[in-house]
């Protein structure tokens, strides 16, 4: 047996012991983020959407009102000269998806300037999965995960008008030039009189790298094959909640839908990086394949209301760049996902009658 | 080493594993909470976090057979009989926790229609069914048995260090990765 220590050594002793504990526990509790509170995170970010949006369990805190479809994609084997994902390998891959309005309002009304989004799930053959979500602007508006926070807040709806305060905005774009910049670019581009006519980007970066090892940043658009209406604001059909996804069930209805995938090659200076730039128009493009849809269902029968459709979940031979905002995509996106798929679930504002119509 | 001294060390195929998945383990349960608060890193921590968990699995696998085959060093006898009981089941959790989080992220991304990814286009297969409320209730369980390993694992860390440096017992000689013929402290 030991002798005793004396006091002052055990006094020590248990203030180390103590110390190398409380290290470890604060050291943990700082990188699970409970020491900064006020920090940006997936958690606060989705705070801010139920703030802004109201509290709407079980649907998604973005895009929330939607609808799912169902296809193949047809590959002419272009692509694999970019990318050695068996994606772009000729033939055809199952394509479930999900077209929606940006927001988080299950229930709002269409209106023609809210933004489209196409997320697809293309199941490949050897088990590997592509998903990605795409929207109808041209450039996304904000480049980091606090000026998307700021956005949200700032363009909510003030309560005494029910519009955003142009005011907060003025302050927004002033915070977030390139915001501005973005902006006008997204106003510019001509508006397509529905889902079933618009052009879907990937906005963000990705990086393909084919069967040598070669690697290119690209980005990708849908581009409709039926052909480009604008929007009418004096048709009849606008008193109708749903119009938007109505006219998408009529035309999927009459006859498949088909997008054309048409990859754009960067250069390495190109900025991967901010979704807010475009890129030059003289980048070269390859159109490496068809998207055929052929059915819609509403989310309340359909597997794709369980989705998440994370832009990062690819396939080898397709990679995120160092677009910051893909991670933060990915990260929300997970975070909206666990906490709708715990919670009640409500009828879509697209039900099952609508899509069968 | 000479079998017939009574052992005073855990084998060695023991006391690596045992160190091997301590780092393993505390990196993975920081990665994890990382995950939680993370915007900007989540792509990479989530890219580590799943492969690891399976290495974890498999070690730990490993790890029991091992236990069940091995003999052990005998508790040192500064420690009382209860003490000897709380080492005994919180070394039951640890290893229940080892085996159960693995899984139970393995469920979890099953019953969220996730794919399974390890690396390149290596993947596993699903291992519960896709179901939301499954998914949710699995979610939040690895989380909270993940926080109850952390606070094993810091008990676990209490008691070797209090014996180490209050009892001076040479406690820590029993899993040190070192041979020594004496345990005993240079004081």
């Amino acid at each position: 047996m030991k002798t005793e220590l004396p006091r002052k050594s055990l006094i020590l002793r248990l203030t180390a012991i103590g110390a190398v504990l409380a290290s470890i526990v604060g050291i943990f509790a700082y990188t699970g983020g409970w020491l900064t509170p006020r920090a940006l995170t997936p958690s606060s970010l989705i705070d801010t959407f139920q703030e802004v949006n109201g509290p709407h369990p079980g649907f998604r805190r973005n895009h929330a009102k939607g609808v799912c479809i169902r296809g193949t994609f047809e590959s002419n084997g272009r692509g694999a000269t970019l990318s050695k994902a068996q994606v772009f390998a000729p033939g055809t891959v199952p394509v479930i998806g999900r077209f929606a309005l940006a927001g988080g309002q299950p229930y709002a009304t269409d209106a023609p300037h809210t933004v489209r989004s196409m997320a697809l799930l293309f199941h490949l053959p050897n088990g590997e999965e592509w998903r990605t979500g795409n929207n109808n602007m041209p450039v996304f508006p904000v480049k980091s995960a606090q000026a998307f926070h700021d956005l949200l807040t700032a363009s909510a709806a003030d309560p005494t008008t029910g519009k955003p305060n142009p005011a907060k905005m003025s302050a927004f774009f002033a915070a977030y030039p390139e915001s501005a910049k973005a902006m006008a670019l997204i106003r510019d581009t001509p508006v397509s009189s529905g889902f079933e006519n618009s052009t879907f980007n990937s906005l963000n970066a990705f990086l393909l790298t084919n069967a040598e090892g070669a690697t290119v940043p690209v980005r990708w658009s849908w581009i409709p094959l039926q052909p480009f209406a604008p929007i009418s604001t004096t048709e009849p059909g606008l008193a109708d909640k749903n119009y938007l996804f109505d006219a998408l069930i009529a035309a999927i209805h009459a006859g498949p839908q088909r997008w054309k995938l048409v990859v754009t090659i960067g250069r390495p200076d190109d900025p991967t990086s901010d979704p807010t730039l475009a890129w030059p128009p003289e980048r070269p493009q390859i159109e490496v394949g068809t998207l055929t849809i052929d059915q819609i269902e509403s989310e309340d029968v359909s597997p794709a209301r369980d989705i998440n459709f994370d832009p990062l979940i690819l396939p080898t031979g397709i990679a995120g760049s160092d677009d910051p905002l893909l991670s933060v995509r990915s990260a929300t996106y997970s975070q909206s996902f666990t906490r709708r798929e715990g919670e009640p679930k409500t009828p879509s504002a697209v039900s099952a009658a609508e899509t069968a119509k | 080493m000479n079998s017939a001294k009574p052992r005073t060390q855990f084998a060695l195929q023991s006391r690596i594993l045992h160190w091997l998945m301590a780092v393993m383990i505390l990196a993975m349960l920081f990665i994890g909470v990382a995950m939680v608060s993370s915007l900007a890193d989540y792509r990479w921590l989530v890219a580590i976090h799943r492969p690891l968990g399976i290495a974890i699995l498999i070690l730990a696998v490993v790890r029991l057979i091992n236990r069940k085959l091995t003999k052990l060093p005998p508790f040192p006898p500064t420690m009382s009989p209860l003490e000897r009981r709380i080492a005994s089941w919180s070394e039951k959790l640890l290893y229940g926790l080892m085996i159960m989080l693995p899984l139970i992220g393995w469920g979890m991304l099953s019953a969220g229609h996730y794919p399974i990814v390890m690396f390149g286009s290596v993947h596993l297969p699903p291992i519960l069914p896709v179901h939301p409320i499954l998914y949710a209730a699995l979610r939040h369980t690895h989380t909270i048995l993940a926080y109850l390993l952390f606070f094993t694992i810091m008990a676990h860390l209490s008691a070797i260090l209090f014996h180490t440096f209050i009892v001076r017992d040479g406690i820590l000689h029993r899993m040190a990765l070192w041979s020594r013929k004496d345990a005993s402290h240079k004081e």
